[in-house]
Protein backbone atom coordinates (compact mmCIF):
# COMPACT_ATOMS: atom_id res chain seq x y z
CA UNK A 1 0.00 0.00 0.00
CA UNK A 2 1.20 3.59 -0.80
CA UNK A 3 1.70 5.84 2.06
CA UNK A 4 1.98 4.34 5.70
CA UNK A 5 -0.75 3.01 8.42
CA UNK A 6 -0.75 4.67 11.53
CA UNK A 7 -1.22 2.82 14.74
CA UNK A 8 -3.31 -0.42 11.97
CA UNK A 9 -6.01 2.26 11.75
CA UNK A 10 -5.55 5.27 9.86
CA UNK A 11 -3.52 5.14 6.26
CA UNK A 12 -1.77 8.72 5.54
CA UNK A 13 -0.90 8.35 1.34
CA UNK A 14 1.39 11.29 1.78
CA UNK A 15 3.11 12.86 4.67
CA UNK A 16 1.77 16.34 3.30
CA UNK A 17 -1.80 14.90 3.74
CA UNK A 18 -4.15 16.40 6.31
CA UNK A 19 -6.42 13.29 6.78
CA UNK A 20 -5.93 10.00 7.31
CA UNK A 21 -8.54 6.88 5.64
CA UNK A 22 -9.66 4.40 7.86
CA UNK A 23 -8.50 1.02 7.39
CA UNK A 24 -11.40 -0.75 9.59
CA UNK A 25 -14.92 0.34 11.27
CA UNK A 26 -13.28 2.46 13.82
CA UNK A 27 -15.41 3.59 16.77
CA UNK A 28 -15.61 6.67 18.82
CA UNK A 29 -12.83 7.21 21.37
CA UNK A 30 -10.17 5.33 19.31
CA UNK A 31 -7.03 7.16 19.94
CA UNK A 32 -4.28 6.87 17.13
CA UNK A 33 -0.81 7.99 17.23
CA UNK A 34 0.11 9.82 14.66
CA UNK A 35 4.24 11.13 15.28
CA UNK A 36 4.08 11.28 19.08
CA UNK A 37 0.59 13.27 19.04
CA UNK A 38 -2.84 11.49 20.07
CA UNK A 39 -5.58 11.91 17.37
CA UNK A 40 -9.07 10.89 19.19
CA UNK A 41 -11.75 10.03 17.21
CA UNK A 42 -14.78 12.70 18.07
CA UNK A 43 -17.16 10.49 16.72
CA UNK A 44 -17.40 6.67 14.49
CA UNK A 45 -16.15 6.77 11.05
CA UNK A 46 -16.58 3.54 8.72
CA UNK A 47 -13.85 1.77 6.62
CA UNK A 48 -12.56 3.72 4.24
CA UNK A 49 -14.08 7.01 5.08
CA UNK A 50 -11.28 10.06 6.03
CA UNK A 51 -10.44 11.19 9.70
CA UNK A 52 -8.61 14.84 10.43
CA UNK A 53 -5.20 14.25 11.61
CA UNK A 54 -5.10 18.19 11.88
CA UNK A 55 -7.30 20.91 12.72
CA UNK A 56 -8.26 22.41 9.30
CA UNK A 57 -10.51 26.28 8.91
CA UNK A 58 -12.85 26.57 7.17
CA UNK A 59 -12.07 27.72 3.73
CA UNK A 60 -8.38 25.70 3.87
CA UNK A 61 -7.74 22.78 1.82
CA UNK A 62 -8.39 19.20 2.66
CA UNK A 63 -5.47 17.18 1.40
CA UNK A 64 -5.62 13.18 0.48
CA UNK A 65 -3.01 11.23 -1.59
CA UNK A 66 -0.38 14.44 -1.03
CA UNK A 67 -2.99 16.71 -3.38
CA UNK A 68 -5.70 18.87 -2.80
CA UNK A 69 -9.76 17.18 -2.82
CA UNK A 70 -12.05 19.81 -1.74
CA UNK A 71 -11.97 23.04 0.73
CA UNK A 72 -13.38 22.61 4.80
CA UNK A 73 -16.74 24.38 4.19
CA UNK A 74 -16.44 24.52 8.23
CA UNK A 75 -13.72 24.43 10.82
CA UNK A 76 -12.64 20.96 11.45
CA UNK A 77 -10.87 19.90 14.78
CA UNK A 78 -8.67 16.63 14.83
CA UNK A 79 -10.31 13.10 15.16
CA UNK A 80 -13.45 14.39 13.36
CA UNK A 81 -14.79 12.88 10.25
CA UNK A 82 -14.42 14.47 7.29
CA UNK A 83 -16.68 14.27 4.53
CA UNK A 84 -19.79 16.27 2.40
CA UNK A 85 -20.95 17.56 5.67
CA UNK A 86 -17.62 19.51 5.91
CA UNK A 87 -15.65 19.00 2.84
CA UNK A 88 -17.05 20.01 -0.33
CA UNK A 89 -15.33 19.95 -4.24
CA UNK A 90 -14.31 23.19 -6.22
CA UNK A 91 -14.70 21.79 -9.53
CA UNK A 92 -17.48 21.18 -12.13
CA UNK A 93 -19.63 23.87 -10.10
CA UNK A 94 -21.98 24.73 -12.92
CA UNK A 95 -24.25 26.29 -9.90
CA UNK A 96 -21.89 28.63 -8.45
CA UNK A 97 -21.32 29.46 -12.34
CA UNK A 98 -24.92 30.34 -12.90
CA UNK A 99 -25.36 32.54 -9.39
CA UNK A 100 -21.74 34.31 -11.46
CA UNK A 101 -19.80 32.55 -9.10
CA UNK A 102 -16.43 31.00 -9.71
CA UNK A 103 -16.37 27.69 -10.82
CA UNK A 104 -12.43 26.86 -9.84
CA UNK B 1 9.90 -14.10 -18.66
CA UNK B 2 7.73 -13.77 -22.24
CA UNK B 3 3.91 -14.49 -21.93
CA UNK B 4 2.33 -16.12 -24.65
CA UNK B 5 -1.29 -17.28 -25.30
CA UNK B 6 -3.22 -19.01 -27.46
CA UNK B 7 -5.35 -16.59 -29.51
CA UNK B 8 -7.55 -16.12 -32.81
CA UNK B 9 -5.10 -14.33 -36.05
CA UNK B 10 -8.07 -12.47 -37.84
CA UNK B 11 -7.37 -11.36 -41.65
CA UNK B 12 -6.36 -7.76 -40.06
CA UNK B 13 -3.77 -9.27 -38.42
CA UNK B 14 -5.48 -8.54 -34.68
CA UNK B 15 -5.35 -11.18 -32.79
CA UNK B 16 -8.62 -12.31 -30.60
CA UNK B 17 -8.59 -14.11 -26.93
CA UNK B 18 -12.38 -15.66 -28.05
CA UNK B 19 -14.13 -16.38 -31.01
CA UNK B 20 -17.73 -15.22 -31.22
CA UNK B 21 -20.08 -14.53 -33.80
CA UNK B 22 -21.88 -11.22 -33.28
CA UNK B 23 -25.38 -10.49 -33.77
CA UNK B 24 -25.65 -6.47 -34.07
CA UNK B 25 -28.88 -4.56 -34.35
CA UNK B 26 -28.44 -1.20 -35.75
CA UNK B 27 -31.24 0.26 -33.85
CA UNK B 28 -33.31 -0.37 -30.75
CA UNK B 29 -36.23 -1.57 -33.32
CA UNK B 30 -33.83 -4.82 -34.38
CA UNK B 31 -32.64 -5.24 -30.86
CA UNK B 32 -35.10 -7.43 -29.33
CA UNK B 33 -34.71 -9.79 -32.01
CA UNK B 34 -30.49 -10.01 -32.61
CA UNK B 35 -30.91 -11.13 -28.59
CA UNK B 36 -33.50 -13.94 -29.97
CA UNK B 37 -31.36 -14.79 -33.57
CA UNK B 38 -28.33 -15.21 -30.93
CA UNK B 39 -29.67 -17.23 -27.91
CA UNK B 40 -31.45 -19.35 -30.55
CA UNK B 41 -28.11 -20.08 -32.17
CA UNK B 42 -25.85 -20.95 -28.82
CA UNK B 43 -23.50 -19.15 -26.58
CA UNK B 44 -20.82 -19.07 -29.34
CA UNK B 45 -23.50 -16.14 -30.96
CA UNK B 46 -23.56 -13.09 -28.95
CA UNK B 47 -25.72 -10.30 -29.17
CA UNK B 48 -25.23 -6.62 -28.46
CA UNK B 49 -28.55 -4.81 -28.36
CA UNK B 50 -28.83 -1.06 -27.45
CA UNK B 51 -31.43 1.37 -27.24
CA UNK B 52 -29.96 3.81 -29.76
CA UNK B 53 -29.93 3.97 -34.11
CA UNK B 54 -33.43 5.61 -34.56
CA UNK B 55 -33.87 9.14 -35.40
CA UNK B 56 -30.42 10.82 -33.65
CA UNK B 57 -29.21 14.02 -34.66
CA UNK B 58 -25.96 13.40 -37.27
CA UNK B 59 -22.97 13.25 -34.71
CA UNK B 60 -24.82 11.16 -32.35
CA UNK B 61 -25.56 9.00 -35.29
CA UNK B 62 -22.38 8.70 -36.23
CA UNK B 63 -21.43 7.63 -33.09
CA UNK B 64 -23.23 5.22 -32.51
CA UNK B 65 -22.11 3.67 -36.33
CA UNK B 66 -18.40 4.13 -35.12
CA UNK B 67 -19.51 1.68 -32.06
CA UNK B 68 -21.69 -0.37 -34.20
CA UNK B 69 -18.73 -1.03 -36.52
CA UNK B 70 -16.30 -1.22 -33.67
CA UNK B 71 -17.75 -4.06 -31.90
CA UNK B 72 -18.01 -5.82 -35.13
CA UNK B 73 -14.13 -5.42 -35.75
CA UNK B 74 -13.11 -6.57 -32.37
CA UNK B 75 -10.92 -9.47 -32.63
CA UNK B 76 -13.10 -11.24 -30.21
CA UNK B 77 -15.47 -11.50 -32.97
CA UNK B 78 -14.85 -14.09 -35.85
CA UNK B 79 -17.75 -13.20 -38.27
CA UNK B 80 -20.46 -11.31 -37.70
CA UNK B 81 -24.46 -10.29 -38.65
CA UNK B 82 -25.64 -7.01 -38.43
CA UNK B 83 -29.59 -6.97 -38.48
CA UNK B 84 -32.00 -3.89 -39.38
CA UNK B 85 -35.72 -3.58 -39.16
CA UNK B 86 -35.40 -2.03 -42.41
CA UNK B 87 -36.86 1.60 -41.18
CA UNK B 88 -33.28 2.83 -39.41
CA UNK B 89 -31.20 5.93 -39.93
CA UNK B 90 -28.51 3.40 -39.69
CA UNK B 91 -28.48 0.76 -42.43
CA UNK B 92 -27.26 -2.34 -41.84
CA UNK B 93 -25.27 -2.49 -44.89
CA UNK B 94 -23.38 0.74 -43.94
CA UNK B 95 -22.02 -1.04 -40.56
CA UNK B 96 -21.68 -4.47 -42.26
CA UNK B 97 -19.21 -2.76 -45.27
CA UNK B 98 -17.66 -1.02 -42.16
CA UNK B 99 -16.76 -4.31 -40.22
CA UNK B 100 -15.99 -6.55 -43.33
CA UNK B 101 -13.42 -4.04 -44.60
CA UNK B 102 -11.33 -5.79 -41.82
CA UNK B 103 -11.49 -8.69 -44.21
CA UNK B 104 -14.07 -10.25 -41.53
CA UNK B 105 -17.45 -12.40 -43.35
CA UNK B 106 -20.12 -9.76 -42.41
CA UNK B 107 -24.15 -10.62 -43.34
CA UNK B 108 -27.14 -8.70 -43.28
CA UNK B 109 -30.39 -9.69 -41.83
CA UNK B 110 -33.56 -7.00 -42.64
CA UNK B 111 -36.68 -7.73 -41.02
CA UNK B 112 -39.25 -6.21 -42.86
CA UNK B 113 -37.63 -7.73 -46.13
CA UNK B 114 -37.86 -11.81 -45.00
CA UNK B 115 -40.87 -11.41 -43.50
CA UNK B 116 -41.52 -10.46 -39.76
CA UNK B 117 -39.62 -11.73 -36.87
CA UNK B 118 -40.35 -15.12 -37.20
CA UNK B 119 -39.09 -15.42 -40.50
CA UNK B 120 -36.19 -13.31 -39.34
CA UNK B 121 -35.30 -15.72 -36.18
CA UNK B 122 -35.36 -19.03 -38.84
CA UNK B 123 -32.96 -17.13 -41.07
CA UNK B 124 -30.88 -15.55 -38.53
CA UNK B 125 -29.89 -19.01 -37.21
CA UNK B 126 -29.65 -20.48 -40.30
CA UNK B 127 -26.89 -17.60 -41.85
CA UNK B 128 -25.04 -17.34 -38.42
CA UNK B 129 -24.69 -21.25 -38.65
CA UNK B 130 -22.88 -20.40 -41.97
CA UNK B 131 -20.85 -17.45 -40.23
CA UNK B 132 -19.79 -20.03 -37.37
CA UNK B 133 -18.40 -22.32 -39.92
CA UNK B 134 -16.73 -19.24 -41.28
CA UNK B 135 -15.46 -18.42 -37.86
CA UNK B 136 -14.53 -21.76 -37.18
CA UNK B 137 -12.04 -21.11 -39.83
CA UNK B 138 -9.59 -19.91 -37.90
CA UNK B 139 -7.40 -21.99 -35.99
CA UNK B 140 -5.70 -20.65 -32.63
CA UNK B 141 -2.32 -19.79 -32.59
CA UNK B 142 0.54 -18.54 -30.14
CA UNK B 143 0.22 -14.63 -29.47
CA UNK B 144 2.32 -12.30 -27.68
CA UNK B 145 0.92 -10.20 -24.83
CA UNK B 146 2.06 -7.27 -26.64
CA UNK B 147 -0.69 -7.93 -29.05
CA UNK B 148 -3.22 -7.47 -26.21
CA UNK B 149 -5.30 -4.21 -25.86
CA UNK B 150 -6.21 -4.20 -22.25
CA UNK B 151 -9.16 -1.62 -21.06
CA UNK B 152 -9.50 -0.62 -17.57
CA UNK B 153 -12.34 0.53 -16.01
CA UNK B 154 -13.95 1.71 -12.75
CA UNK B 155 -17.32 1.50 -11.36
CA UNK B 156 -19.17 1.26 -7.54
CA UNK B 157 -16.11 2.95 -6.89
CA UNK B 158 -15.13 3.55 -2.80
CA UNK B 159 -12.13 4.64 -1.00
CA UNK B 160 -10.47 1.15 -1.56
CA UNK B 161 -11.07 1.71 -5.78
CA UNK B 162 -7.48 4.41 -5.22
CA UNK B 163 -5.96 2.59 -2.40
CA UNK B 164 -5.59 -0.91 -3.80
CA UNK B 165 -7.58 -2.26 -6.98
CA UNK B 166 -6.90 0.89 -8.95
CA UNK B 167 -3.10 1.19 -8.29
CA UNK B 168 -2.62 -3.06 -8.66
CA UNK B 169 -4.27 -2.61 -11.54
CA UNK B 170 -1.91 0.31 -12.64
CA UNK B 171 0.40 -2.10 -12.31
CA UNK B 172 -0.66 -4.75 -14.60
CA UNK B 173 -0.93 -2.30 -17.11
CA UNK B 174 2.91 -1.13 -16.34
CA UNK B 175 3.52 -5.25 -17.17
CA UNK B 176 2.09 -4.93 -20.12
CA UNK B 177 2.90 -1.99 -21.35
CA UNK B 178 6.66 -2.98 -20.55
CA UNK B 179 5.79 -5.80 -22.92
CA UNK B 180 4.63 -4.10 -25.15
CA UNK B 181 1.28 -3.92 -25.27
CA UNK B 182 -1.60 -1.20 -25.04
CA UNK B 183 -3.34 -0.50 -22.06
CA UNK B 184 -6.73 2.37 -22.15
CA UNK B 185 -8.52 3.69 -19.66
CA UNK B 186 -11.34 6.74 -20.20
CA UNK B 187 -14.00 8.52 -18.28
CA UNK B 188 -12.87 11.61 -18.58
CA UNK B 189 -14.95 12.85 -15.56
CA UNK B 190 -12.95 10.71 -13.81
CA UNK B 191 -9.63 12.95 -14.72
CA UNK B 192 -11.24 15.94 -12.98
CA UNK B 193 -9.05 17.44 -10.10
CA UNK B 194 -5.95 15.06 -11.38
CA UNK B 195 -5.45 16.18 -15.04
CA UNK B 196 -2.77 18.29 -13.93
CA UNK B 197 -0.27 14.65 -12.90
CA UNK B 198 -2.13 13.11 -16.45
CA UNK B 199 -0.63 16.30 -18.07
CA UNK B 200 2.42 16.10 -17.10
CA UNK B 201 2.35 12.41 -17.81
CA UNK B 202 1.48 13.23 -21.75
CA UNK B 203 4.63 11.85 -23.95
CA UNK B 204 3.96 15.15 -26.10
CA UNK B 205 1.97 18.51 -26.23
CA UNK B 206 -0.71 17.51 -28.40
CA UNK B 207 -2.10 14.65 -26.29
CA UNK B 208 -1.08 17.41 -23.42
CA UNK B 209 -3.27 19.70 -25.00
CA UNK B 210 -6.32 17.46 -26.16
CA UNK B 211 -6.17 15.83 -22.92
CA UNK B 212 -6.61 19.31 -20.85
CA UNK B 213 -9.53 20.52 -23.78
CA UNK B 214 -10.96 17.22 -23.08
CA UNK B 215 -11.72 17.82 -19.36
CA UNK B 216 -12.60 21.33 -20.01
CA UNK B 217 -15.18 20.21 -22.08
CA UNK B 218 -16.34 17.67 -19.61
CA UNK B 219 -16.49 19.85 -16.96
CA UNK B 220 -18.30 22.96 -18.98
CA UNK B 221 -21.24 20.18 -19.30
CA UNK B 222 -21.95 21.03 -15.76
CA UNK B 223 -22.10 24.69 -16.65
CA UNK B 224 -23.64 24.59 -19.61
CA UNK B 225 -26.74 22.47 -17.92
CA UNK B 226 -26.11 25.18 -14.19
CA UNK B 227 -25.50 21.72 -12.52
CA UNK B 228 -23.70 21.21 -9.84
CA UNK B 229 -21.90 17.99 -10.58
CA UNK B 230 -21.38 17.37 -6.80
CA UNK B 231 -25.13 15.64 -7.30
CA UNK B 232 -23.40 12.94 -9.27
CA UNK B 233 -20.05 12.89 -8.50
CA UNK B 234 -19.28 11.04 -6.76
CA UNK B 235 -22.53 9.30 -6.68
CA UNK B 236 -24.16 8.57 -3.70
CA UNK B 237 -22.89 5.30 -3.87
CA UNK B 238 -19.07 6.57 -3.79
CA UNK B 239 -20.03 8.42 -0.65
CA UNK B 240 -21.24 5.79 1.20
CA UNK B 241 -17.90 4.48 0.29
CA UNK B 242 -15.90 7.21 1.59
CA UNK B 243 -15.71 8.82 -1.39
CA UNK B 244 -15.90 13.32 -0.70
CA UNK B 245 -15.42 15.13 -3.45
CA UNK B 246 -14.93 14.17 -7.55
CA UNK B 247 -10.82 15.39 -6.92
CA UNK B 248 -10.40 12.42 -4.48
CA UNK B 249 -12.56 10.16 -6.91
CA UNK B 250 -10.25 11.26 -9.81
CA UNK B 251 -6.98 11.03 -7.73
CA UNK B 252 -8.00 7.40 -6.79
CA UNK B 253 -9.14 6.32 -10.93
CA UNK B 254 -6.61 7.28 -12.62
CA UNK B 255 -4.33 4.95 -10.80
CA UNK B 256 -5.61 2.15 -12.97
CA UNK B 257 -3.56 3.16 -15.81
CA UNK B 258 -0.33 2.94 -13.88
CA UNK B 259 2.52 5.17 -14.13
CA UNK B 260 3.68 5.28 -17.87
CA UNK B 261 3.89 7.86 -20.05
CA UNK B 262 0.48 8.84 -22.03
CA UNK B 263 0.89 8.41 -25.53
CA UNK B 264 -2.36 9.71 -26.66
CA UNK B 265 -5.96 9.82 -26.33
CA UNK B 266 -8.39 8.66 -28.19
CA UNK B 267 -12.57 9.08 -29.30
CA UNK B 268 -15.24 7.54 -27.89
CA UNK B 269 -15.46 3.95 -29.50
CA UNK B 270 -12.15 5.07 -31.79
CA UNK B 271 -9.64 2.21 -32.92
CA UNK B 272 -6.91 2.06 -30.17
CA UNK B 273 -2.95 0.90 -31.36
CA UNK B 274 -1.82 -2.28 -30.85
CA UNK B 275 1.88 -1.49 -29.90
CA UNK B 276 0.21 1.26 -28.18
CA UNK B 277 1.32 1.75 -24.70
CA UNK B 278 -1.27 3.73 -22.38
CA UNK B 279 -3.40 5.36 -24.78
CA UNK B 280 -6.72 7.45 -23.01
CA UNK B 281 -10.29 7.26 -24.61
CA UNK B 282 -12.49 10.23 -23.95
CA UNK B 283 -15.73 8.42 -22.60
CA UNK B 284 -18.45 9.55 -20.54
CA UNK B 285 -17.91 8.32 -16.68
CA UNK B 286 -21.34 5.24 -17.18
CA UNK B 287 -19.50 2.45 -16.42
CA UNK B 288 -21.24 0.11 -18.95
CA UNK B 289 -21.44 2.64 -21.51
CA UNK B 290 -17.49 3.17 -21.16
CA UNK B 291 -16.54 -0.50 -21.44
CA UNK B 292 -18.25 -0.94 -24.42
CA UNK B 293 -16.01 2.00 -25.81
CA UNK B 294 -13.16 0.35 -25.34
CA UNK B 295 -14.70 -3.26 -26.83
CA UNK B 296 -15.46 -0.71 -29.65
CA UNK B 297 -11.60 0.05 -29.88
CA UNK B 298 -10.47 -2.90 -30.12
CA UNK B 299 -9.96 -4.58 -26.32
CA UNK B 300 -10.00 -7.87 -26.06
CA UNK B 301 -10.14 -8.05 -22.01
CA UNK B 302 -11.25 -5.44 -19.65
CA UNK B 303 -10.43 -5.22 -16.34
CA UNK B 304 -13.08 -3.93 -13.95
CA UNK B 305 -12.44 -3.11 -10.63
CA UNK B 306 -15.12 -2.15 -7.63
CA UNK B 307 -15.09 -1.32 -4.33
CA UNK B 308 -18.64 -1.32 -3.49
CA UNK B 309 -19.31 -4.70 -6.02
CA UNK B 310 -20.30 -4.38 -9.33
CA UNK B 311 -21.25 -7.17 -11.93
CA UNK B 312 -20.92 -5.69 -15.02
CA UNK B 313 -19.72 -7.86 -17.92
CA UNK B 314 -19.60 -7.73 -21.37
CA UNK B 315 -21.05 -10.25 -24.28
CA UNK B 316 -17.66 -9.91 -26.66
CA UNK B 317 -14.84 -9.34 -24.33
CA UNK B 318 -14.31 -10.96 -21.05
CA UNK B 319 -14.19 -8.59 -17.97
CA UNK B 320 -12.20 -9.31 -14.71
CA UNK B 321 -13.61 -8.12 -11.97
CA UNK B 322 -10.83 -6.47 -8.77
CA UNK B 323 -12.21 -5.84 -5.61
CA UNK B 324 -9.77 -4.07 -2.86
CA UNK B 325 -12.91 -4.04 -0.25
CA UNK B 326 -12.15 -7.35 1.88
CA UNK B 327 -16.47 -7.02 3.06
CA UNK B 328 -16.83 -6.62 -0.71
CA UNK B 329 -14.87 -9.97 -1.88
CA UNK B 330 -16.24 -11.82 0.93
CA UNK B 331 -19.67 -11.15 0.17
CA UNK B 332 -19.48 -11.19 -3.84
CA UNK B 333 -16.40 -13.36 -4.70
CA UNK B 334 -18.59 -15.37 -6.88
CA UNK B 335 -18.42 -12.06 -9.11
CA UNK B 336 -14.98 -10.94 -8.51
CA UNK B 337 -11.92 -12.62 -9.96
CA UNK B 338 -9.12 -10.85 -8.28
CA UNK B 339 -9.13 -10.03 -4.28
CA UNK B 340 -6.91 -6.92 -4.20
CA UNK B 341 -8.12 -6.03 -0.41
CA UNK B 342 -5.28 -8.44 0.52
CA UNK B 343 -2.78 -5.38 0.70
CA UNK B 344 -4.97 -4.38 4.08
CA UNK B 345 -3.16 -7.25 5.10
CA UNK B 346 0.37 -6.32 3.54
CA UNK B 347 0.63 -7.94 0.10
CA UNK B 348 1.95 -5.31 -1.90
CA UNK B 349 0.38 -3.44 -4.86
CA UNK B 350 3.04 -4.65 -7.03
CA UNK B 351 2.10 -8.55 -5.80
CA UNK B 352 -1.38 -8.06 -6.71
CA UNK B 353 -0.42 -6.25 -9.98
CA UNK B 354 1.44 -9.78 -10.59
CA UNK B 355 -1.42 -11.84 -9.99
CA UNK B 356 -3.83 -9.67 -12.19
CA UNK B 357 -0.73 -9.43 -15.42
CA UNK B 358 -1.16 -13.38 -14.68
CA UNK B 359 -5.47 -14.04 -14.52
CA UNK B 360 -5.08 -11.06 -18.01
CA UNK B 361 -2.64 -14.04 -19.51
CA UNK B 362 -4.98 -16.69 -18.30
CA UNK B 363 -7.79 -15.49 -19.28
CA UNK B 364 -6.13 -14.83 -22.62
CA UNK B 365 -5.61 -18.31 -23.07
CA UNK B 366 -9.36 -19.23 -22.31
CA UNK B 367 -10.01 -19.18 -18.91
CA UNK B 368 -13.45 -17.93 -18.09
CA UNK B 369 -14.32 -15.13 -15.94
CA UNK B 370 -16.94 -14.88 -13.60
CA UNK B 371 -18.97 -12.62 -15.63
CA UNK B 372 -18.61 -15.44 -18.37
CA UNK B 373 -19.77 -18.08 -16.32
CA UNK B 374 -22.42 -16.17 -15.21
CA UNK B 375 -23.18 -14.69 -18.86
CA UNK B 376 -23.35 -11.17 -17.68
CA UNK B 377 -23.08 -9.24 -20.80
CA UNK B 378 -24.27 -5.37 -20.62
CA UNK B 379 -24.34 -3.59 -23.24
CA UNK B 380 -24.98 -0.08 -23.81
CA UNK B 381 -23.73 3.17 -26.37
CA UNK B 382 -23.24 6.49 -24.97
CA UNK B 383 -25.29 9.10 -26.67
CA UNK B 384 -24.38 12.60 -27.12
CA UNK B 385 -26.74 14.54 -25.21
CA UNK B 386 -28.22 17.43 -26.83
CA UNK B 387 -26.62 19.50 -24.89
CA UNK B 388 -23.23 18.41 -26.17
CA UNK B 389 -23.80 18.96 -29.21
CA UNK B 390 -23.51 22.72 -28.95
CA UNK B 391 -20.08 22.51 -27.64
CA UNK B 392 -16.85 21.03 -29.71
CA UNK B 393 -17.52 16.84 -30.05
CA UNK B 394 -16.31 14.79 -32.25
CA UNK B 395 -18.57 13.44 -34.71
Amino acid sequence: MKGRVLDDALLQLSTSDNVGTTVDDLSEGTKIDSDGRDVVLVEDVPFGHKVALESVEAGENVRKYGEIIGTATQPIDVGEWVHTHNCESTRGRGDRAATGGETA
Amino acid sequence: MAHTFEGYRRPDGRVGVRNYVAVIPTSVAASSVASAIADEAGPWARATPHQLGTSQPTPARRQTERVLVGIGRNPNVGAALVVELGTEDISAETIADGISNSGKTTETLAIREVGGTSNALVEGVSRLTRLKAEADRATREEADVSELVFGVECGGSDATSGIAANPAVGAACDRLVEAGGTASFSETPEFIGAEHILADRCADEETRERLLERVDMREGMAELMSVDLRGAQPTPGNQVGGLTTIEEKSLGAISKGGTTAIRGIVDYGEELPTNGGLVLMDTPGYDVESVVGKVAGGAQIVAFTTGRGSTTGNPLAPVIKVTGNPKTWKRMSNNIDVNAGTVFDGESIDSVGGRIFETLVDVANGRRTEAEHRRLEEFAINEIQPEELTTEVSG
